[in-house]
């Protein structure tokens, strides 16, 4: 049993770990600032979120696994917030 | 190579990385945010030396409001920061500078590497006599029973920290609404995080202060926390600071280092000097002396974030 929360946390931290690599190819690669920030939050989320989900099981207790969660679920707030609010700057500039 | 050490390196390149940045950045804003990013790498490199105390004081202290103190700061010199640039300081004095900075670094270095082993600690005899206090985390018994006068000393600072940045107002405004009249920004998004997150802050803020007896976690930490939240409130324009005139406003400041002189000169009297606690009542006075800090250090932190009142009352 330990085995397989072992493995499921080795796939789901990788998977995490290529989203955040995604986000941040996109966020040097991408040509303008809202496509920058797309990639970046979303795929940022999407990456602590796995990595999250992968680390649950080695958290050792039920309320260990739900603050992983808060974090999570902060995290995702503060960055939907900062990506409108840099957003919304972007395009006041651009018009 | 074990994975551990790679990890560590990994860390120890960032915070190094990251302090370069900071000093090398040609603008005051990218020095700023590079300032942050080095307390929050430095953070983690105090978890991974086991003192989570020093790196949640780091990460919310260091990074986050000292932070956001450099931010306002670099807001409001604006032109000006692109001015400095150009006026470089003399190449004399630019030597200087480096010269010294690398003979401090140097002596850091050197004392570091000749340090005697063990180094001379005196964790032992706290970690030993830590059940007087009925404490269960090290850092909080030595922060207010052993050293409590460095502790004490802070709050004071805090509140001398609050006059100063009154002390700037412009006559005209003096006893208004400390900070800008008009909220910076009224965003949708900003309007909505604020409404839900400070609920949750506000929660781990208390819980930080509460566990500091016995996890890391403290007056400091939990105070921080708690100001973050109003300030994001009034970032939003969900709330106002009430003027500096207000006597209520006042005492919520000097109430922490009241109580803990107050409490500091019982010891005088019950106890073996002042600061001293009498031993029947050592927990409960110190769980006392913390949760009015707190409330000093949130309601200063607050007003140093927010600035001075810049309109007439």
């Amino acid at each position: 049993m330990s085995l397989l929360a072992d493995a499921f946390t080795v796939l789901a931290v990788l998977a995490g770990l290529f989203f955040l690599a995604a986000g941040t190819l996109g966020l040097l690669r991408f040509p303008d600032t809202l496509s920058r920030l797309h990639a970046l939050t979303k795929a940022d989320g999407l990456g602590l979120g796995l990595i999250v989900l992968g680390l649950m099981p080695q958290a050792g207790s039920l309320l260990g696994a739900l603050k992983l969660l808060l974090v999570w679920a902060l995290a995702m707030l503060a960055g939907a917030t900062v990506g409108q609010m840099i957003a919304r700057i972007a395009r006041r500039e651009s018009q | 190579m074990s994975a551990t050490l790679l990890i560590d390196l990994a860390l120890a390149f960032s915070v190094l990385a990251a302090a370069l940045w900071t000093v090398a950045a040609r603008r005051a804003f990218e020095a700023v945010v590079g300032f942050v990013a080095f307390g929050l790498v430095l953070s983690l490199a105090w978890v991974r030396l086991g003192t989570v105390d020093v790196a949640l004081t780091e990460a919310a202290v260091g990074a986050g409001a000292s932070g956001v103190l450099l931010l306002g700061a670099t807001a409001r010199l604006g032109a000006q920061t692109l001015a400095e640039v150009r006026d470089q300081p003399a190449m004399a004095l630019r030597i200087a500078t480096g010269f010294f900075c690398a003979l401090l670094a140097v002596a850091l270095g050197w004392t570091l590497l000749n340090l005697g082993d063990p180094a001379p600690s005196l964790a032992p005899l706290a970690a030993a006599n830590l059940a007087a206090t009925e404490l269960g985390n090290p850092v909080s018994g030595v922060l207010l029973a052993w050293r409590a006068l460095d502790t004490l000393l802070e709050a004071v600072v805090l509140v001398l920290a609050v006059i100063g940045v009154w002390s700037v107002a412009p006559d005209g405004a003096w006893g208004g609404i400390p900070g800008d009249i008009q909220p910076p920004r009224r965003d949708p998004a900003l309007r909505l995080a604020a409404q839900i997150i400070p609920p949750i802050g506000v929660v781990i803020g208390v819980h930080l202060v509460w566990t500091g007896a016995e996890a890391p976690g403290g007056a400091f930490q939990g105070g921080t926390v708690l100001a973050a939240m109003w300030v994001l409130a009034w970032m939003a324009g969900l709330v106002r600071p009430p003027a500096v005139s207000s006597r209520r406003l006042r005492v919520w400041v000097i109430l922490g280092p009241i109580v803990f002189i107050a409490i500091g000169l019982l010891g005088s009297f019950l106890a073996d000097g002042f600061l001293a606690y009498p031993a029947a009542f050592t927990k409960p006075l110190i769980l006392l002396v913390e949760a009015a800090l707190t409330f000093s250090i949130a309601v200063a932190l607050v007003l140093l974030l927010v600035g001075p009142p810049k309109a007439a009352p």
